[in-house]
């Protein structure tokens, strides 16, 4: 770029040229510059969350009392596949992708990923595909008139997915809304690990790259080998319901347990893939509110590369109540406990990291903490259910729904709000309220703890998943109550977060270019940043260049 | 001051990253392979099981020929990318048009094969579970190979009106290795449907 357009750039608009709403739209459509690709995909993320979160509550409703009928059992089917599918699909992908969108080219000092015209697409291509799936309740018709919304769960087990058990098209949207999304992530993954190899700026070694770069290089490469199984496995259904294909067809000697490997070959990994980039937020949030380096890098770095590799051998742990016989049950037993290893490396060093610092909670430091302690107690459910015998009893109950959660809401989505009060500063040059950021964090973590530290009693009690309503002499109706209870704390929590978001972008203290006193690249540059990054390409000498700036007679690059 | 600088500098001056067409090729090379080991299991899982006929043995022959050309394309595509590299052009285009070729008769070869299958043999993707494993892995393969030819025709195409240029060639190269990678695929389902599962 010339001087002389940096220097128009770096003015602010006169009010007299003040764009048409049509022209801002038509920016936002055909950018391909990787901050805007990531502010798209985390507000569309958020559109989703809420449209998830709606469906949560409507679930909630309707199993708070014994003996419900304010949701149909059909209309509950669809509710549960939607609200999984979404929140896992469209929401934690889109809204990590478009952090690590945000986020990696700025800390590694690129100027845009390596394929901006590929990450465009890899968004719109993902939008689309959420949109195909939502569009089901209007079209999943189909010429039969049955069905809506897709109502197979989250994982459409077969033979359920079959012509003859699910007519109509709900279960088609499910597969290519899904499809769709994937070749996104496919295609954001890719940009992803091809702009941190090969656009790191100068001095950026591996061995210095931002913790939060290498863990998102880790979860694209995980992107690459558990999207595909899911991919050829949706393309499988897809031949069984359309050309009449047997991958499934157990009449025809097909197998239904086929397609549960198929499935959990993908889906336990993408649990690992939506964790490592809030482990990223950690890596970055926590040594900044603790004024020390991360404790432990190497180990940092080791324990993720091993979280990845161990993960990929775990998946039949989802399928204990299958029958695998001894030899399969022993072995992902196993590798299961083994991912306690490198997780709980990574716990030590958080806490060593805050250990003897000088602790700063400032709301993102808060989520932070909360995570570390919500992250545990979910690993150690994770290592129960890892016993097979453990979970012949407890599988498929409200104990393995309270487990999952513990780990997707109050780990990834904890980590998720820290990373939005932390970063939000650098995308719209405000603070966001900490009054408004204190009181969204105790209302969401008292929610947090109603809802799911006491959904693991009815578990143990003995109650299903996917059950509409249960009996009233169960007792589980006191248990769910408290756990309905805790989802209206988690919404008025949510809703101060909304709150703040809309108003401190117009109301917030302007923020500037470092308000946390950050060590990393993107805190050099301006907030919001602009569309080159930076005017000159940075040249780093250490994992903290901006330690190094602040502090030129006792610079990192010393000791490392 | 000037000896304790000169170091790093120099270290810096010498930063080389991979080129970035390469390393996308790879990543995606890695996410396709994903796809097709699925396949490749559920043919693997699949064989034998099939409730009835057709069977492999009695309707599948050695597509050796085609073998041959699609395996020797991999040769000349690799000629298309070092001429290219050294600035032949014109050499380079005649190569692209072999790899084309060989490409276009293995492609051509797979649709007889399928003829005769479907039409003689009676054997679709609906008959049973042979054929549903077998006409799906092949078929991912060989569109695989179309999109492959489709791509090397665009390069074959700028050959020919002589905008291919010698700094292009990072770029064929990318493209070469999605074609080794089709091949290198060919070598797993030539052995997992012709040789074990026959």
């Amino acid at each position: 770029m010339t001087p002389t357009a940096i220097a128009h750039a770096e003015q602010p608009a006169p009010p007299a040229t003040k764009k048409l709403w049509l022209e801002i739209a038509h920016d936002w459509i055909t950018t391909v510059d990787h901050k805007r690709i990531g502010i798209m995909y985390i507000v569309y993320a958020l559109i989703f969350l809420v449209i998830a979160g709606c469906e949560a509550l409507l679930m909630r409703i309707q199993l708070a009392v014994p003996n419900n009928h304010f949701l149909s059992p059909e209309v509950f089917n669809r509710m549960f596949t939607m609200h999984g599918t979404t929140m896992v699909f469209f929401v934690g992908m889109p809204i990590l992708f478009g952090f690590g969108n945000y986020l990696v080219p700025l800390m590694i000092g690129a100027r845009d990923m390596a394929f901006p015209r590929l990450n465009a697409f890899s968004f719109w291509i993902s939008a689309f595909g959420g949109l195909l799936l939502y569009y089901s309740f209007i079209g999943g018709d189909g010429l039969y008139g049955m069905g809506t919304a897709p109502d197979v769960g989250w994982f459409a087990y077969a033979p359920l997915t079959a012509k003859l058990f699910s007519p109509g098209h709900n279960t088609d949207y499910w597969i290519l809304g899904i499809f769709l999304s994937g070749i996104g992530s496919v295609g954001t993954a890719l940009n992803l690990v091809v702009t941190t190899i090969s656009m790191r700026c100068k001095g950026m070694t591996m061995s210095r790259l931002p913790l939060l770069a290498w863990l998102y290089l880790v979860t694209s490469g995980m992107v690459f080998i558990a999207l595909g199984p899911l991919t050829a496995a949706q393309l499988m259904l897809l031949l069984d319901r359309f050309l009449g294909s047997h991958f499934f067809d157990v009449q025809a000697g097909g197998s239904a347990v086929l397609w549960m490997h198929f499935f959990w070959i993908f889906g336990h990994p993408e649990v690992y893939i939506l964790v490592l980039p809030a482990f990223g937020f950690a890596n970055e949030i926590i040594p900044v509110f603790s004024r020390k380096a991360i404790f432990g890098y190497p180990a940092m770095v080791a324990a993720t590369v091993g979280i990845g590799f161990i993960s990929l051998g775990v998946w039949a742990h989802h399928m204990f109540t299958v029958g695998m016989g001894p030899a399969g049950n022993t072995f992902f037993a196993l590798s299961t406990m083994l991912v306690a290893v490198p997780t709980g490396i990574k716990i030590f060093n958080w806490l060593a990291t805050i250990w003897g610092g000088k602790i700063h909670f400032a709301t993102p430091m808060m989520f932070s903490a909360a995570f570390l302690f919500q992250f545990l107690i979910a690993g150690l459910t994770g290592v129960m259910l890892a016993v097979a015998p453990f979970d012949w009893q407890l599988g498929n109950s409200y104990f393995v729904v309270a487990h999952f959660h513990y780990v997707l809401v109050g780990a990834i989505l904890v980590m998720i709000f820290a990373a939005f009060y932390y970063w939000y500063p650098k995308m719209t040059g405000r603070m966001l309220s900490e009054t408004l950021g204190k009181w969204h964090f105790w209302l969401f973590f008292i929610g947090f703890h109603l809802t799911f530290d006491f959904m693991h009693v009815p578990g143990l009690l003995g109650m299903p998943r996917r059950i509409y309503t249960y009996e009233a002499d169960r007792g589980w109706g006191g248990w769910n109550m408290i756990v309905s209870i805790g989802a209206i704390f988690q919404v008025a929590g949510i809703l101060c977060f909304v709150w703040n978001m809309i108003r401190s972008y117009r109301k917030g203290e302007i923020a500037g270019p470092d308000p946390w006193d950050a060590w990393t690249l993107e805190w050099t540059t301006s907030s919001p940043p602009p569309a080159y990054n930076y005017a000159e390409e940075p040249v780093v000498h250490s994992r903290r260049p901006l330690w190094d700036i602040k502090h030129p007679n006792d610079p990192d690059s010393d000791y490392e | 001051m000037s000896t304790e600088t000169a170091i790093p500098i120099d270290a810096i001056e010498e930063w080389r990253l991979p080129d970035k067409g390469k390393l996308g090729m790879i990543c995606l090379i890695i996410a396709e392979s994903a796809i097709f080991s699925i396949f490749v299991v559920a043919y693997v899982f699949y064989m034998g099981k099939s409730l009835s006929g057709p069977t492999p043995a009695q309707v599948l022959r050695l597509p050796i020929f085609a073998t041959v050309c699609l395996l020797s394309s991999s040769l000349t595509v690799h000629f298309a990318v070092t001429t290219l590299e050294k600035g032949k052009t014109g050499l380079s285009t005649l190569w692209l048009a072999a790899t084309v070729l060989l490409g276009g008769i293995f492609l051509t070869n797979t649709g007889l094969e399928w003829h005769e299958l479907i039409y003689h043999d009676g054997l679709t993707i609906r008959t049973n579970l042979f054929g549903t494993t077998f006409y799906s892995l092949v078929g991912l393969h060989a569109s695989h190979v179309l999109v492959g030819l489709v791509m090397l025709c665009v390069a074959l195409a700028f050959g020919i009106t002589g905008k291919l240029e010698s700094h292009h060639a990072h770029r064929l190269d990318a493209l070469s290795y999605y074609w080794h990678f089709v091949d290198a695929v060919w070598v797993i389902v030539f052995t997992v449907v012709y040789v074990l599962g026959r």
